[in-house]
């Protein structure tokens, strides 16, 4: 493996010879690094993955082929580096435990603001999913991370409100089994794409004011366009053209559907 | 004979052509007002047919009877409290689905009704064919197809509509929930067995499994076990499904709604986009949508300034002949004085604002958003709204700010909240009205040059700005993102966009003219009294001293209160024979800032006063008189070091 591989996790002061473990955390640090920087699902080249970790080209180049080997990400020289349906899983999940982190140093331990994100960093890959709900339940279900207000990727919990989770937390958590997709908020939908509602974010009156227009679990929606500047989305629901804040957005949660 | 008198309620969602049907069936013989103690419309109108004296009442265009809204629960309390003979539900034939959701929950409120089947020609030109009788059938309650743009069906829909309250109801359908849901509503409805309620027994049961606020209120001081019972049963419904009770049977309604819908129309896919669709995509356009926005505005703006100031000067000019018509009659002593000066004046000074510039500015006002394009345009400008803690909404009232604040403060009720409606009057109140234009343009633009009036304007977005923030910041509460439907586009009917412009006008003549005069007569006793000079010198500290302007701005800037270009005017005056050029351009600026800024209007106060109260109405317009005092003194200090 290229030396300069390693750069990343230098910088958070993580010993270099640590084996398979290492190899996997580096994995999880470049698809969240390809998930950040990809904007709409659009491929984005090994440069700009280059430029983000202030390493070589050529390094990033190899890891690209190494993922895409495992099936993480498809990659052509000329068009760039994009997720696949498991490679953009495993960024989501490491992005939750990230921002959750997050939350938790700053909400809790009251770390200071300029070491939240790189602690996160460092501890988000030994969160295991068990400790990473039981943090999302303590935290009372955030929405946002703190540090730039992003939000925090959905749990792969079947409920359809946090509210949910809530009330089932004296249960074991793996009697209610787990989702076969993780749903993306509606907002990642491209133009034209459809998908099923899965879980709905927000307080009673949120949810009371989107079921009465037609947003119910399982409801099918389509995603029309959406304004520019991270303006509203136009979606269609029941026949209907609803236009939905951008905040609003986050907050709904679909499983897509496969073109 | 007497006729004999019957209630009628029209209910409907939002766009569905209510108050074209409306319209229709009520003529001339309407009125506009509030329902009792709160700000939400209420209009009623009423019609001879046959043996009948018919009262209609228009209902806010609504989605649901939760109780989001002030809307919703005015709606519902006055259907299940005050019984009307008979409900009649518009419902947009081209959106049948959510239409029919609406239509169900009136159905369990177990109101005689009958359901007006409206926009047949638009469902028919997207494909969407529907069988008004299998619908009948379906639903239980009659069933009428109308085309209200045109006046069809609606003789057939009245006809019906007595038939119904002659015969009473006794077909409707209940809407069926799934089996544990069912199971559940019978047994609260045998806890409430025997007591009396205006909401029908099944329809609280649901409500109470719904977890609504208002109906569980009710049921705790009769029935405090029956609340307990139901929350525990709603539990059991939110584990057995995964989903909260109320979304579980907001579901299955919605799932009998598009059961119902899907068996009473037939699609039929339209082979190529109709004209609506492209527009619709036109002026959405990332691109092409912002340009056609900033044009029409511009256009309507720049038509509706130059109609006004052309009409107004000539209103002006033939209403002022009438002086000595007055002076014959009262004389030129004080009482003349007075009911010229005061009374007259002040009738003279809205009559120049309410015709010339308020009613264009209603007439296109009512052809945009009647054709949907407002929607659109609270569609673009989410985003910038957003910035301030406001949504897309609310740009359309800032909007109409630009025109006159008095119809644009009271266009915030299109926001869902309370406190976003305080927020977007706030901000409104800032945006630079057709008064306020008179002067940044007649003093700065004419006499400083035409850049430095831009900039006037663009440095009034820079304080709307930071003021929306910081307001935003301070009230309590939440903010609220959009949800917003965006119907079809179609074509405005000029009947109703003249009777809606006809009726705000009148409420703005209702509203403004009793303070425009009151106002005008106090100021013209004060001056006549001898009061003006010393109330100018007592000002004098802060006219002169701090703001570095002439001694009479401070009168005039009393006068601007009524109608904000008098101060220019005024001020033109009482700088005779040298004028206005003879203030020093840094004095020009600084008094059109302050003018911008220093207090709304008293017709804007009195709106602020009706619709948010007296004590935030104080507070804003303190907070504008500080502001403009301390932004008036910082601009002149801050001036005279750059020249």
């Amino acid at each position: 493996m290229p030396k300069s591989l390693y750069e990343p996790l230098r910088d958070l002061g993580i010993p270099k010879h640590a084996g398979d473990q290492m190899y996997s955390k580096s994995i999880e640090d470049y698809l969240k690094a390809i998930y950040l920087l990809s904007r709409n699902g659009k491929p984005i080249s090994t440069s700009e993955i280059a430029e983000h970790f202030k390493i070589a080209p050529a390094s990033v180049t190899e890891m690209m082929k190494k993922l895409a080997k495992k099936g993480y990400v498809t990659y052509s020289p000329y068009r760039g580096v994009h997720l696949t349906h498991k490679g953009f899983q495993v960024a989501e999940k490491v992005t939750r435990k990230h921002r959750l982190l997050e939350r938790f140093l700053h909400d809790i331990l009251r770390i200071r603001g300029d070491k939240v994100h790189s602690e996160a960093c460092a501890m988000e890959h030994a969160l295991s999913d068990e400790a990473e709900e039981s943090l999302c339940r303590f935290l009372k279900h955030p929405d946002r991370c703190p540090d730039d207000e992003k939000t925090i990727p959905a749990c792969d919990l079947p409920f359809s409100t946090c509210e949910e989770c809530i009330e089932l937390h004296k249960k074991d958590l793996e009697e209610s089994g787990r989702r076969e997709h993780v749903p993306v908020s509606i907002n990642q939908l491209k133009e034209g794409a459809r998908g099923r509602i899965s879980f709905i974010r927000g307080g009673r009156k949120v949810l009371q004011r989107l079921s009465d227009m037609g947003l119910t679990p399982g409801t099918e929606v389509t995603v029309v366009k959406s304004a520019p500047f991270h303006g509203p989305l136009e979606i269609l629901v029941r026949g209907s053209r609803l236009a939905l804040g951008r905040g609003m957005t986050e907050m709904i949660f679909v499983e897509a559907e496969k073109a | 004979m007497t006729k004999k008198k019957l209630i009628i309620a029209l209910a409907g969602n939002a766009n569905v052509g209510k108050s074209v049907v409306f319209n229709y069936l009520t003529g001339l013989h309407q009125h506009i007002g509030n329902w009792p103690g709160k700000t939400v419309e209420r209009a009623e109108g009423t019609l001879s047919f046959k043996d009948y004296t018919i009262d209609i009442v228009d209902l806010p265009g609504i989605y649901s009877l939760s109780t989001y809204s002030l809307e919703e629960l005015v709606s519902r309390k006055y259907i299940a409290v005050e019984r009307p003979d008979l409900v009649i539900n518009v419902v947009d034939a081209s959106v049948l689905e959510r239409n029919l959701f609406f239509t169900l929950q009136l159905i369990e409120l177990e109101t005689p009704m009958i359901v007006a089947l409206n926009q047949m020609d638009i469902a028919k030109r997207k494909g969407i064919e529907i069988d008004a009788e299998k619908l009948e059938r379906l639903l239980g309650v009659p069933v009428v197809s109308t085309v209200a743009t045109k006046g069809t069906g609606i003789y057939e829909l009245l006809e019906r509509a007595v038939e119904v309250i002659e015969k009473g109801q006794t077909t409707r359908r209940e809407v069926k929930y799934g089996e544990e849901v069912e199971e559940r509503i019978a047994r609260i409805n045998k806890m409430l067995q025997g007591i009396e309620f205006y909401y029908p027994q099944r329809y609280v049961a649901v409500k109470l499994l719904e977890g609504d606020e208002e109906i569980a209120r009710e049921v705790d001081r009769l029935m405090p076990r029956a609340v307990e019972a139901a929350k525990k049963l709603a539990d059991e419904i939110e584990n057995l499904h995964g989903h909260p009770c109320s979304t579980v049977i907001t579901s299955e309604r919605y799932e009998a709604a598009g059961r119902v819908a899907r068996q009473a129309q037939k699609l039929v896919p339209p082979v190529r986009l109709t004209t609506e669709e492209r527009l619709h995509n036109l002026t959405t356009h990332k691109f092409a949508g912002y340009i056609i926005m900033i044009l029409s505005l511009l256009l309507i703006f720049y038509s509706i300034f130059t109609f006004g100031n052309y009409s107004s000067e000539i209103l002006n000019n033939l209403l002022e002949r009438l002086q000595p018509l007055s002076t014959g009659v009262f004389g030129t002593g004080i009482v003349g004085n007075l009911v010229w000066g005061g009374v007259a004046e002040g009738l003279i000074a809205g009559v120049t604002v309410a015709l010339p510039y308020i009613m264009p500015f209603y007439i296109v006002l009512y052809f945009l958003e009647d054709s949907g394009y407002l929607s659109r345009i609270a569609f673009l400008m989410d985003n910038a709204m957003h910035k301030i803690g406001l949504h897309g909404k609310a740009f359309i009232p800032m909007m109409l700010g630009y025109g006159c604040n008095v119809p644009a403060c009271l266009g915030c009720r299109i926001m869902e909240t309370q406190r976003e409606r305080t927020l977007a009057a706030f901000v409104t109140t800032l945006v630079p009205c057709a008064a306020r234009t008179v002067i940044i343009l007649g003093l700065v633009g004419r006499f400083v040059g035409i850049q430095w009036a831009l900039v006037l304007y663009v440095f009034d977005l820079f304080v709307i700005f930071v003021l929306g923030r910081l307001a935003f910041r301070i009230l309590p509460g939440e903010p609220s993102a959009l949800i917003m439907e965006m119907a079809d586009y179609r074509m405005p009917q000029l009947k109703t966009v003249l009777k809606e412009t006809w009726f705000r006008l009148t409420e703005f003549i209702k509203i403004a003219f009793p303070l425009i005069i009151v106002g005008s007569l106090v100021i013209k006793a004060a001056d006549v009294s001898g009061l003006l000079n010393p109330v100018a010198n007592l000002l004098s500290p802060i006219t002169v001293a701090w703001l570095g302007l002439p001694v009479v701005t401070g009168v005039t800037l009393i006068f601007g209160v009524l109608r904000k270009e008098l101060s220019l005017i005024l001020l033109a005056a009482l700088l005779a024979p040298a004028g206005l050029q003879s203030l020093t351009p840094v004095q020009m600026v600084v008094f059109t800032l302050v003018a911008m800024f220093y207090m709304p209007c008293v017709a804007t106060i009195s709106v602020l006063v009706r619709e948010f109260g007296r004590k935030k109405a104080l507070y804003m317009t303190l907070f504008e008189i500080a502001f403009a005092i301390i932004l008036g003194g910082v601009a002149l200090r801050l001036l005279t070091l750059f020249t």
